[in-house]
C-alpha cells in the first residue's frame, strides 16, 4: 500500500523571498599596522609548557530528574500457534507436534542439544559450581565503628509540606512503614493542606502503596501487632479512627466526636488482648481513653490524669506520650506536658488508684516514653534537652541521664537488640545513638540525617533498620551498622549491673536527702523564735568553707573507712543505703557517696 | 522407540532433574515431560528470555552467538540449550544430586 500525505502551507507563512543581485565589493574598514606594537613583542626563550601523558579528566556530577517508576501487569495468554491450529483442540495440536516431531531437523537439532544439555546436568550433579566456601568463618566485624547510612528517603507528596508526626512500622517483617502526616502548628494548616496519611514500600520512595483518608489529619498511627492489615489512628481533632487496608483508603469506623478526645490524640497504641482488637489513647485534653473497635461509639473506660488521685478533668495534666509494654498488660504510663511521667495500673480498683506513681524531674513535656525491652523496670523519657533513665524503684529522680544537649529533643527509644543502646531524634536534624555501656557521657554516634528539625523516630523489630520523620514530611531510613544490632557479649549482665548500681547510688542519695529533711524539719520546729539566727551562722559558714569542707571531707574519708572495714566482716548485709554511714553535711559531700564514674555524668 | 525420545529419556534419567520442555522457534512447546499449565509457561516465558539474551549477545558482537543459558534459582536451576529453530529447555535441582 502506498502511503501519502500532503503537507499544506499558506504562501505568507514562509515569509518575504529572497532576491540576491551582483554588486561591486566595497570596503568597511582598513586597520593599519601599529609599530609600537611590534617595539612591545618580548620573545620569551625558554618556554614552559605543562603536558600531560595521561588522558585530561575532569569530574562532573549532574542530578539528573527523577525517575517514577511504576508497576503494570500483563496477562499472556498462550499463543504462537499457526493459524490453522486452535491450541484448544487437543487433537489438531497434538496432530500438530507430530508433524513437527517427525521432522529431520528436529530430530538432529534435539539430539545436538541433547548432548550439550547432558553436559551441564552431569556438571551440575558432579559439583556445586555456586557453593560458598568460607561461609562459616565469622569475620570480627565488631570492632567496627558505629555508623549508619541513609537507604531511602520518603517524601510527602503533597505541596503543602506537613510533619511526619509518628511513624509505625508494619509488624510482619521491614517491609512497610505507615506514617502520619499533620501539621502540628496551631493554625498552621490551611483548608487545602491535605489530610492524607500513608504506608509506604520500604523499596518505592516514588509512590505511596497507599493512602488513608482520615477526616481529620493523623497525629499518630499504629500497625496491630496481631492483624498486620489493621492500622489504628489518632486524629489532630481528637477522634480514633481504624483502617482495614484489605477495605481501602477510608477509616472502617471512627469514635464519635462528642466521645473523643477534646484535643490531638497524640497516642494510641493496641492492647495485648485475645481478641486484638482493644486499644487506648491519650491526649492533652489530659484523659486516656480505652476504646474496642469492634463498638467505637464510645470509649469503654476513662481516666483523668490528674496529680492530685481526685479525677478532676480541670486539674489534668496534658499527656503527650504513652507507653504500654505488652509483658506488663494491665501496666501504662504516660509522659504529660508538665514532664511528669505517671505510672498507672488499669486494674487498681478505684480510678484514683490507678495513677500508682509519679515521677518529676523533665522541665518540659515528654515527647517520648518507652520502657527497656530487656529490663522493663526501667524506663527511657525524653523530653526538654535532656533523655532520662529512670528505675521504677526510685521516683525522686531518674538513675541515668545524658549530657544537656544544645537543642530540643524531640523523640527517643530503645534499641529491641541491644539493651544498652538508645536513640535519640533531635531538633537540629541529628539522629544520636547511645551505647550506655560503651560511653556515658557522649553519644557514640551522632548523625546529620537532614537540615530540618526530626520529629519523629522509630526503630524496625530487628535491630537494623531505623524511620525518622522530619519537620516537613521527609521520612528517611537509616540502615545501622552491624555492631549496633548484635548484642554483644556478655552485654545483658553489664546493662544490670550498671542499672543496679546506678539504682543504688540514687537509693543512697535519697535517703540522705531525707535524712537532711528531717534534720532540717526537728531543727526550724525547735528554733521557731530565733529564725534570724540561722541565717546569721550561715553567713559565717560561707566565709570559712574551705577549712570546714576540708575538715569534713577528711571525716567522710576516716568514716567511710572504717565503714569498708565493717562491710568486709559482714558482707551479707547489702542493704548500705539505707543506714548511710556519713555525717551531716554539705550538699557536695553527696557526691563521695556516688560512683566515680558517674560522677562525671552528673556534672 | 525413535532417537529424539532415547536422547530425552536419558537425560529425564539423570539425578535431579525435574521436567523437559522442548520449544519450537514461535515459543509453542512440542515436547514436554510437565503438565501443560506449567508448560506454557516455562515455554513462553523462557523463549522470550532467551531471545533476549540471544539478541543481547549478537547486539555486542555480531559474529558470536549464545550457546546456552543457566538460570540458577533459589529452588533449582533452569538450564536452555538453544539453536535456530528450537529450543531445549531443562529443569533441574542440583540440590538432589
Amino acid at each position: 500500500m502506498e502511503i501519502v500525505y500532503v503537507y499544506t502551507k499558506k504562501r505568507a507563512e514562509f515569509g518575504r523571498q529572497c532576491n540576491f543581485t551582483d554588486r561591486q565589493a566595497e570596503l568597511h574598514v582598513d586597520i593599519v599596522p601599529d609599530a609600537t606594537l611590534a617595539e612591545n613583542f618580548i620573545e620569551r626563550n625558554p618556554v614552559d609548557s605543562g603536558i600531560q601523558c595521561v588522558q585530561e579528566m575532569s569530574e562532573h556530577e549532574i542530578n539528573t530528574e527523577r525517575f517514577e517508576t511504576g508497576s503494570r501487569g500483563i496477562n499472556h495468554t498462550e499463543g504462537g500457534w499457526p493459524k490453522d491450529v486452535n491450541p484448544q483442540e487437543v487433537e489438531q495440536v497434538s496432530r500438530y507436534r507430530k508433524k513437527v516431531e517427525k521432522d529431520e531437523l528436529y530430530v538432529s537439532v534435539i539430539q545436538q542439544l541433547g548432548t550439550v544439555m547432558e553436559h551441564c546436568i552431569r556438571q551440575n550433579n558432579a559439583i556445586d559450581i555456586y557453593q560458598e566456601y568460607f561461609e562459616e568463618t565469622q569475620l570480627d566485624s565488631l570492632e567496627e565503628t558505629p555508623s549508619a547510612k541513609t537507604i531511602n528517603v520518603f517524601r510527602d507528596p503533597n505541596e503543602m509540606k506537613r510533619t511526619a508526626t509518628h511513624i509505625s512500622w508494619f509488624p510482619d517483617g521491614p517491609r512497610k512503614l505507615a506514617v502520619a502526616y499533620c501539621n502540628l502548628e496551631f493554625q498552621g494548616s490551611t483548608p487545602d493542606t491535605s489530610n492524607d496519611s500513608y504506608i509506604w514500600d520500604v523499596e518505592n520512595p516514588n509512590k505511596p502503596e497507599m493512602t488513608l483518608k482520615p477526616v481529620s489529619p493523623l497525629v499518630c498511627v499504629e500497625y496491630n501487632p496481631k492483624d498486620s492489615h489493621v492500622l489504628l489512628g489518632g486524629c489532630y481533632n481528637g477522634q480514633i479512627a481504624y483502617w482495614d487496608v484489605r477495605k481501602g483508603s477510608q477509616p472502617v469506623e471512627m469514635s464519635p466526636i462528642e466521645h473523643s478526645h477534646r484535643d490531638p490524640a497524640y497516642k494510641a497504641i493496641w492492647i495485648q488482648s485475645k481478641t486484638g482488637t482493644e486499644c487506648f489513647s491519650a491526649s492533652s485534653d489530659g484523659q486516656v481513653l480505652w476504646w474496642d473497635i469492634r463498638k467505637l461509639g464510645e470509649p469503654t473506660e476513662k481516666l483523668f490524669l490528674d496529680p492530685t488521685k481526685k479525677q478532676d478533668l480541670t486539674k489534668a495534666q496534658g499527656a503527650m506520650s504513652l507507653e504500654y509494654e505488652p509483658t506488663m498488660p494491665t501496666k501504662f504510663m504516660v509522659g504529660t506536658e508538665q514532664g511528669t511521667i505517671m505510672s498507672c495500673n488499669r486494674k487498681a480498683k478505684t480510678p484514683a488508684e490507678k495513677i500508682v506513681a509519679m515521677y518529676t524531674g523533665h522541665l518540659g513535656p515528654i515527647y517520648s516514653l518507652q520502657r527497656n525491652p530487656f529490663f522493663p523496670k526501667n524506663f527511657l523519657s525524653v523530653g526538654d534537652w535532656k533523655a532520662r533513665i529512670w528505675s521504677e524503684d526510685i521516683r525522686e529522680s531518674s538513675i541515668m541521664w545524658t549530657k544537656q544537649y544544645r537543642s530540643y529533643l524531640t523523640d527517643g527509644c530503645w534499641s529491641p537488640i541491644r539493651p544498652s543502646v538508645f536513640f535519640i531524634s533531635k531538633m537540629d536534624g541529628t539522629l544520636d545513638v547511645w551505647d550506655i555501656i560503651f560511653k556515658q557521657n557522649d553519644p557514640t554516634l551522632s548523625m546529620q540525617v537532614c537540615d530540618e528539625p526530626l520529629h519523629s523516630l522509630r526503630v524496625q523489630e530487628h535491630g537494623r533498620l531505623v524511620a525518622c520523620g522530619s519537620h516537613s514530611g521527609t521520612t528517611t531510613l537509616l540502615e545501622l551498622s552491624e555492631s549496633l544490632f548484635t548484642l554483644q557479649r556478655n552485654e545483658k549482665n553489664l546493662v544490670t549491673a550498671m542499672f543496679e548500681r546506678e539504682t543504688r547510688r540514687e537509693k543512697i542519695l535519697d535517703a540522705r536527702h531525707r535524712e537532711m529533711k528531717l534534720k532540717e524539719r526537728t531543727k526550724s520546729s525547735a528554733d521557731k523564735e530565733k529564725e534570724e539566727e540561722p541565717e546569721a551562722e550561715k553567713d559565717v559558714d560561707e566565709e570559712d568553707l574551705y577549712g570546714k569542707a576540708e575538715k569534713e571531707f577528711w571525716q567522710i574519708i576516716n568514716t567511710e573507712k572504717k565503714n569498708m572495714e565493717k562491710r568486709k566482716t559482714e558482707t551479707e548485709k547489702e542493704d548500705t543505703g539505707k543506714a548511710s554511714p556519713i555525717p551531716e553535711g554539705q550538699e557536695q559531700e553527696e557526691k563521695t557517696n556516688g560512683n566515680p564514674e558517674t560522677e562525671q555524668k552528673k556534672e | 522407540m525413535s532417537e529424539v525420545e532415547e536422547t530425552l529419556k536419558r537425560i529425564q534419567s539423570h539425578k535431579g532433574v525435574i521436567g523437559i520442555i522442548v520449544v519450537n522457534s514461535e515459543g509453542i512447546p512440542i515436547r514436554t515431560t510437565l503438565d501443560n499449565s506449567t508448560t506454557v509457561q516455562y515455554a513462553g516465558l523462557i523463549h522470550q528470555l532467551a531471545a533476549k539474551a540471544r539478541s543481547t549477545v549478537r547486539d555486542i558482537d555480531p559474529q558470536n552467538d549464545l550457546t546456552f543459558v543457566r538460570i540458577r534459582s533459589r529452588k533449582h536451576e533452569i538450564m536452555v540449550a538453544p539453536e535456530n529453530d528450537y529450543l531445549l529447555i531443562v529443569i533441574q535441582n542440583p540440590e538432589a544430586a
